[in-house]
């Protein structure tokens, strides 16, 4: 199998220089279709027949839930390219992603809290999404810690890749577990067999705000993969050019 | 508009999620920014010290 494009993707400068030029158009989306999207849920989608205006907490649960999810996953699959393929970059954009990724996990939970405060009268409650959704922070926050409590860059990249990869088993079970548990959570929205069960006058602003979140997500892995980039060449011809840019 | 901001009573809880989403947001940025400016000085100042020698 061709690996090549891998590596030259893999390859520091290379990277530093898609990631550039690529930002502009991750960020000009997700600044308007999150603004779009926002705005929507919360002046123009009608109110819950049963929740009232309470039920518009889901326009930034539901997206920062998506976010940790999808952020895990692409975090644990950078690790195991470093990891596997001796690609640096790799866990450079793992390194990347782990704070960002902590940031959405922890609003989704505060934002379920706030939720579930007026709709199940509970601030919180020992259900197994919320509790996995807790693991997923706690392996954000344990790839970091790890990788600070390990001097050697080498070590603490291998290290730090296998608690990533072994984390990823979190992600299908904060997924599934509203269909494998008795959960006080509710089931999926959108994605579920039938159809999504939202009238399209509610679902389009979610749509376009996770939407909006995910090109969010690749404007921020794509800054702060360069600064981490950058940070790890010690002796690059192409560093005194790059620093230029 | 005073009905819009009361939120049917759930003000505090609407509010409240879209100002820590927002700000999560804008926080996200302000220090992915400054990482990068950051990181730029340093490197700067690492091909300054080689060019020097």
């Amino acid at each position: 199998m061709a690996w090549t494009w891998l590596h030259r993707f893999g390859s520091p400068p290379h990277f530093y220089r898609v990631a550039g030029k690529l930002i502009p158009w991750f960020a000009w989306p997700a600044a308007v279709l999150i603004a779009v999207g926002l705005v929507w849920g919360l002046v123009i989608a009608p109110p819950d027949a049963l929740q009232s205006d309470a039920y518009r907490v889901i326009y930034v649960h539901v997206p920062n839930a998506w976010l940790s999810l999808m952020a895990y996953t692409v975090m644990a699959v950078a690790a195991g390219v470093g990891l596997i393929w001796r690609i640096k970059v790799g866990h450079a954009v793992a390194v990347a992603i782990a704070p960002v990724g902590a940031m959405f996990t922890a609003v989704a939970l505060v934002t379920g809290m706030l939720w579930g405060e007026p709709t199940w009268g509970t601030w919180w409650v020992w259900d197994p999404r919320l509790v996995f959704e807790l693991v997923l922070l706690f392996f954000f926050m344990g790839y970091s810690a790890l990788r600070g409590a390990i001097e050697d860059p080498d070590r603490a990249d291998r290290a730090s890749a296998l608690l990533a990869i072994v984390g990823v088993v979190n992600v299908p079970l904060v997924h599934y577990s509203v269909v494998i548990w008795r959960s006080v959570h509710q089931g999926s929205t959108v994605f579920r067999s039938g159809g999504p069960a939202m009238p399209a006058s509610m679902l389009w602003p979610l749509l376009v705000a996770a939407l909006g979140y995910t090109f969010f997500f690749g404007a921020i892995l794509l800054l702060r993969a360069r600064a981490e980039v950058l940070n790890r060449e010690r002796s690059g011809s192409w560093l005194a050019q790059l620093a230029e840019d | 508009m005073a009905d819009f901001l009361h939120m049917s009573g759930y003000a505090f809880y609407v509010w409240t999620s879209y100002a820590l989403a927002v700000g999560a947001l804008l926080l996200s940025v302000w220090r992915a920014r400054r990482n990068l400016a950051r990181a730029r000085v340093a490197a700067r100042r690492r091909v300054a010290m080689k060019g020097g020698q």
